[in-house]
């Protein structure tokens, strides 16, 4: 303790930069930092502007599908619109948003002062960015060097043998392999920077049962990452053999194996979700305790089923293959295995709602979100339910049902968890509030067009319409309810529109917040905000799962409780 | 808009809703009716876990709100850390309703894709081409494109379509809602799958894979015949191509140009396997797989120029001059 006390009276006394700092020497500040903080802005700001751009793709496409036979758009550009949508929504979106607030509040929240490997950590973060900048870049080097280039149109899982040089000639297609070769490259990177931090830099008393839930969530996505990306990666490189080299693993014509391509894309796909909800669920059980005044109900269980829902989600991924002619014991094996995922999945929305019950909440735009979350998450888990269901998936799968559904989880759960944990820790990151006022614009904005959206993006599926069909017949029934989810689109645009003037408005006139607004029970908030680049000037020592809650409740602390 | 007038737009959507309806919840074959009987138990099971969690939820969010009024408002609620009974209870209870839906849906699964093969089905060879679909009877010796006919099967006396089917270049898949669920079309695998329609109709879908440019117009038609109609189709489909005289000179413009690279039309020097068979194509009801009616004036845009109904299909412009191209359709829309 007294060489780590000593070491921080030093850096306190660092002179302070005089105001009139260069333009240059800001930006070389950004770009060589190994700062846990600024990797953690720069994956979030990175990931905002491509969600501006994906969500810019996605009303274009909304566009042309509000009416039949629509022209807005032509066939080639709306499949490069649904294969850039999908691709960069998860990879340059999901991941760095998730990535960026696990890089910025998982040292904090355990009581360190950096990632274990900071310069791993600067490299994870550009190698993945120039990853996401090689995918659009496509636009314009897609085609080679001749004519105007094109992006790639293979849909974001890329079915083979749609990927093999005889039906996607031109570079468009390597483009789209290498973005994700290089983001995965980023990931992993990540991900086991996140597992060494939580594994060996927490503070003294953080045992592994004291982490906030939101640290063991991060911890549990980061093992799953070493997992799912590395069959990806494989499968990116065997598609880069069969298209340069004369390989044939998934090349059909020359007797490669098309379902090869599905087994090693799902065996990614289907766990990537679980990567991209566990930190939602992380950013849940950290917001719902607080607003609801209460401690997280069953921390064991909680721990439990993430575990659980880790190791069952790698089970599961050939519930995407319903109708590729498994055979019938294949399905039911997928049928079992994706059930089973639900039992952990519903003691986690069990233990939210025994954390509301006899609490005091507090209706906060981040706990408004968190509430949202809760219905919605339930609803996505519901029809994930049904879609488990074989013989329902035969019918409701590659439909505008499963659409519906992923969306519920990705944006009714993830993205609206995601808008909660920046109401929640911006006053944290730049130490002002954001306004509660426009985030309740925000919120009910978007809520509205959410479910204008989603809700009704069910229907379509039901009655027959599949995805990724840049028209539709007029005499099938779907066009008002096609005109219903692109009216829900526009809400969502401003509602994201508002978010962007809130964050950019609160930067500079937000109310000032203090190192604890929200009276909050985890370490960050122990510190300034936004925290000196040491985090903490003397490394903090806790004795349980809430050491404010301990600080502030000296007569009743939760090391009474605690097992 | 008065009530009326909304009450009528609402009529009428519903009715063209009904109308040419690919709703799953229309079976009218048995893969789609047993999928429709374990979809309503699912939908009920999940419709009553959210009417009791959701109701829970909306309950305690408004009891235990933060009532600012009250005396004690300072004062944080009880601390409550967790209850092992109450973890197992909803650990239990969730498993029991698995176990359930798992056993149902097994059951489904089974009789769905281990349904024994009755002697009289009629077996039909299904090939996904980028962006159309082939038929062939191989014991009729039947071949034709993207409208499929089937008879009817009585319950009694079960006639069901079994369709194995491949693909020819990208993956697809076949999806006609309201006789079964999709059955992907893969190229290198063999898939099968049956329909037994219930009553004659036209039931209609499209492909649900993904394909290619213009995977949206590779649409589907299944007729379900009569079996006096079904014999009648077979009987005709199996003649050799219509000959007329008056039509010799298209019959020439269309095997002097690239058409019979593509194109098989049976009895003549026209053999390729690239693109639909043509023998009978006036007899289809659509051309461009199901995109748009088989009249001559279509026809005559489409050799035109294909992609002016659908853009990113593989059939080049053929370049005919009008005079070609006139005597070209008139050539087509005597192959009955």
């Amino acid at each position: 303790m007294a060489t780590q006390t000593s070491a921080a009276v030093v850096l306190d006394q660092t002179a302070k930069r005089g105001p009139g700092r260069q333009a240059f020497e800001i930006l070389h500040d950004w770009i060589t930092t190994v700062d846990h903080k600024k990797i953690g802005l720069m994956y979030i700001g990175y990931a905002l502007f491509f969600l501006i751009v994906a969500g810019f793709e996605a009303l274009l496409m909304r566009i042309q599908l509000a009416i039949p036979n629509n022209t807005f758009v032509s066939p080639q550009v709306f499949n490069r619109l649904f294969t850039m949508h999908g691709t960069t929504m998860v990879f340059f979106v999901g991941m760095p948003i998730l990535f960026g607030f696990g890089n910025y509040l998982i040292p904090l929240m355990i009581g360190a002062r950096d990632m274990a490997f900071p310069r791993l950590n600067a490299f994870s973060f550009w190698i993945s960015a120039f990853g996401g900048l090689l995918l659009y870049f496509s636009y314009l080097g897609g085609d080679g060097l001749y004519g105007a280039g094109s992006a790639p149109d293979v849909g974001w899982f890329a079915y083979a043998p749609l990927t093999a040089r005889v039906f996607s000639p031109g570079h468009s297609t390597d483009y789209w392999t290498l973005a994700l070769l290089l983001s995965g490259v980023g990931s992993i990177g990540t991900a086991l920077n996140i597992v060494a931090t939580t594994i060996c830099m927490r503070c003294p008393g953080m045992k592994l049962n004291r982490m906030p839930l939101l640290v063991w969530l991060y911890l549990v996505m980061s093992m799953m990452v070493f997992v799912t990306i590395s069959p990806l990666t494989a499968a990116q490189i065997m598609l880069m053999l069969d298209r340069y080299i004369g390989s044939h693993f998934f090349d059909t014509q020359a007797g490669g194996s098309a379902v090869l391509w599905m087994h090693f894309f799902w065996i990614f796909g289907h766990p990537e979700v679980y990567i991209l909800v566990l930190p939602a669920f992380g950013f849940a059980s950290e917001i719902i305790p607080v607003f609801s005044r209460k401690a997280i109900f069953g921390y064991p269980a909680m721990v439990a089923a993430t575990v659980a829902i880790g190791f069952i989600s790698l089970s599961v991924w050939a519930h995407h293959m319903f109708t590729v002619g498994l055979g019938a014991w294949g399905n039911t094996f997928f049928v079992f295995s994706t059930m089973t995922i639900s039992v952990p999945t519903g003691i986690k929305i069990f233990n939210w709602l025994a954390t509301i019950w006899g609490g005091k909440i507090h209706f906060t735009v981040p706990m408004m979100f968190a509430v949202a979350f809760l219905f919605q998450f339930l609803v996505a888990g519901l029809t994930g339910i049904m879609l488990a269901v074989a013989p329902f998936d035969w019918q409701l799968g590659s439909s505008y049902f499963i659409v519906a559904h992923f969306h519920y989880v990705l944006v009714g759960a993830i993205l609206i968890m995601i808008f909660a944990a920046f109401y929640y820790w911006y006053p944290k990151i730049t130490g002002r509030m954001l306004s509660e006022r426009l985030g309740k614009w925000h919120f009910w904005l978007f809520f509205i067009g959410f479910h204008l959206t989603f809700d009704f993006m069910h229907i379509p599926g039901i009655l027959g319409m599949p995805r990724r069909i840049y028209t539709y017949e007029a005499d099938r029934g779907w066009m008002i309810l096609n005109m219903i989810v692109s009216s829900g689109a526009i809400f969502q645009a401003v509602a994201t529109l508002v978010f962007v003037f809130n964050m950019i408005a609160s930067y500079f006139k937000g109310r000032i917040a203090g190192p604890d607004p929200w009276d909050a029970w985890t370490l960050e908030w122990s510190t300034q905000s936004p925290p000196p680049v040491y985090n903490f000037a003397v490394i903090p020592t806790v004795e349980s799962r809430r050491p404010l809650w301990d600080l502030k409740h000296p007569e009743d602390p939760d090391t009474n409780y605690e097992l | 808009m008065s009530l009326r007038d909304d009450w009528l737009c609402t009529a009428s959507y519903i009715q063209s809703v009904t109308h040419n309806s690919t709703s799953i919840f229309a079976p009218a074959a048995t893969p789609a009716q047993s999928a429709y009987g374990v979809s309503m138990l699912v939908l009920a099971i999940t419709l009553a876990i959210f009417c009791v969690v959701a109701g829970l939820l909306l309950f305690a969010l408004l009891r235990y709100r933060h009532r600012p009024s009250n005396s004690e408002s300072g004062q944080e609620p009880a601390q409550i850390y967790g209850s092992n009974q109450i973890e197992l209870s909803w650990t239990v209870i969730p498993i029991l309703i698995v176990v359930i839906l798992f056993l149902a849906t097994t059951r489904v699964v089974f009789s769905t894709q281990r349904a024994p093969k009755p002697a009289e089905s009629i077996d039909v060879i299904v090939i996904g081409h980028q962006f159309w679909w082939e038929y062939r009877y191989p014991k009729f010796g039947v071949v034709t494109a993207n409208e499929l006919h089937i008879p009817v099967s009585d319950p009694s006396h079960p006639t069901p379509a079994y369709l194995t089917m491949s693909s020819a270049d990208t993956d697809h898949s076949f999806w006609v809602p309201r006789l079964a669920g999709k059955m992907d079309v893969i190229p290198n695998k063999i898939n099968v799958m049956w329909m037994d329609p219930s009553t004659p109709g036209l039931y209609l879908g499209q492909c649900a894979q993904y394909c290619g440019t213009q995977h949206a117009k590779m649409l589907l038609r299944v007729y379900a015949d009569t079996p006096t109609q079904f014999a009648a189709w077979i009987a005709a489909q199996k003649k050799a191509a219509v000959q007329d005289p008056n039509a010799a000179a298209g019959q020439a413009v269309f095997q002097h140009n690239a058409c019979i690279s593509c194109h098989t039309i049976a009895g003549t020097v026209a053999t390729g396997r690239f693109g639909p068979d043509l023998t009978h194509v006036a007899s289809r009801d659509t051309i461009a797989s199901g995109s748009v009616p088989n009249t001559p004036a279509n026809i005559r845009a489409f050799v035109d120029n294909p992609a002016h109904f659908k853009p990113g299909v593989l059939m080049p412009p053929m370049h005919l001059n009008e005079h070609d191209l006139d005597l070209v359709t008139a050539y087509l829309t005597t192959l009955k």
